[in-house]
């Protein structure tokens, strides 16, 4: 469809990968969250996590106030795990590891702990579920994120930092 | 989000929890979302496919956000009323999300994305998990003694 209404070289140099595995990909992480919602009426992200996670080995009150939450986000974050290790073992084939250099992993891990906790949501809290509930927090923690995440990947390669 | 004893409302609620979990991340593995050169090949302009990822997802729990609510009155394994993500606005959300950004541009990385890698078999997706960790653990103890009543 999307083929057919642009230049077929435009269509590849935005998407050389073409769209299907995107837009599928896209769908389950959707449709998982919609099960989540519906069963439960919890609205999942995948950040709360780390601070829900802290609460068994830290007393902060930061992380106490997700105690009554940290055994499900275990069990949705091991879920995340398989659902990912049942694409590696029958589409993947193959164990696969990046090519990104630790120093970024680690600093750039830093930053997100720190980030999305602050700013409410991750990509899967904002982008996803407060996107669909048309919020206009999220949107604009969306589009803040997007933005400055753009610029600093393309600075990142300005500086031709690989890989 | 859930009260103190959601986790008791039925022997069904950690099982369904799991199957969407599972859900959500084969979406993660099969979008390629799960692999950090892929999210940046998007932030440095060579694959725009990112984006039916997200607003693809985000349709989809629209839908669902929108038409639950209309078939029954409250979730069917913990009584809880169907709401929408609905968060305040306030200078946080700019800020952490700024600095949200800088972690993902320079990464290629986010917290759903990094537990789906490790599924995928991304050993080395570990030192992105220590630094997300750390990072929230830094946060969460400033914020604890700064903000004691948010």
């Amino acid at each position: 469809m999307v083929t057919e209404l642009i230049d077929p070289s435009v269509y590849e140099a935005l998407f050389p990968e073409g769209i299907t595995r995107y837009a599928v990909g896209g769908l389950f992480v959707g449709l998982g969250a919609a099960v989540i919602y519906f069963g439960t009426g919890i609205i999942a992200g995948a950040s709360t996590f780390l601070e829900s996670t802290l609460s068994y080995v830290s007393d902060q009150s930061r992380f106490q106030r997700y105690r009554y939450d940290r055994d499900w986000r275990i069990v949705f974050t091991v879920g995340i795990i398989i659902g990912a290790a049942i694409y590696g073992v029958f589409w993947q084939g193959e164990l696969w590891t990046t090519d990104v250099q630790p120093a970024r992993l680690l600093l750039g891990g830093l930053l997100v702990g720190i980030g999305t906790r602050i700013g409410k949501g991750c990509t899967s809290g904002h982008g996803v579920c407060g996107v669909g509930s048309a919020s206009k927090t999220s949107i604009v923690g969306v589009m803040t994120f997007l933005i400055v995440a753009i610029g600093t990947a393309q600075l990142v390669m300005a500086l031709g930092v690989k890989p | 989000m859930s009260g103190p004893d959601s986790q008791a409302q039925s022997p069904l609620f950690l099982p369904l929890v799991l199957v969407g979990g599972i859900l959500f991340g084969f979406g993660l593995g099969y979008s390629h979302m799960a692999r950090p050169e892929v999210v940046l090949d998007f932030l440095q302009f060579s694959d725009f496919g990112l984006l039916f990822v997200m607003f693809g997802a985000a349709i989809v729990t629209g839908l669902a956000f929108g038409l639950i609510p209309r078939l029954r009155t409250s979730a069917p394994l913990t009584g809880q009323e169907y709401t929408r993500r609905l968060k305040s606005f306030d200078k946080n959300v700019l800020v952490g999300g700024a600095i949200f950004g800088v972690g993902w541009g320079l990464s290629g990385i986010c917290p759903g994305a990094a537990y789906a890698s490790l599924g995928i078999g991304n050993i080395t997706i570990l030192w992105a998990l220590v630094g997300m960790f750390a990072g929230a653990y830094l946060q969460g103890v400033w914020r604890s003694s700064n903000y004691s009543n948010n």
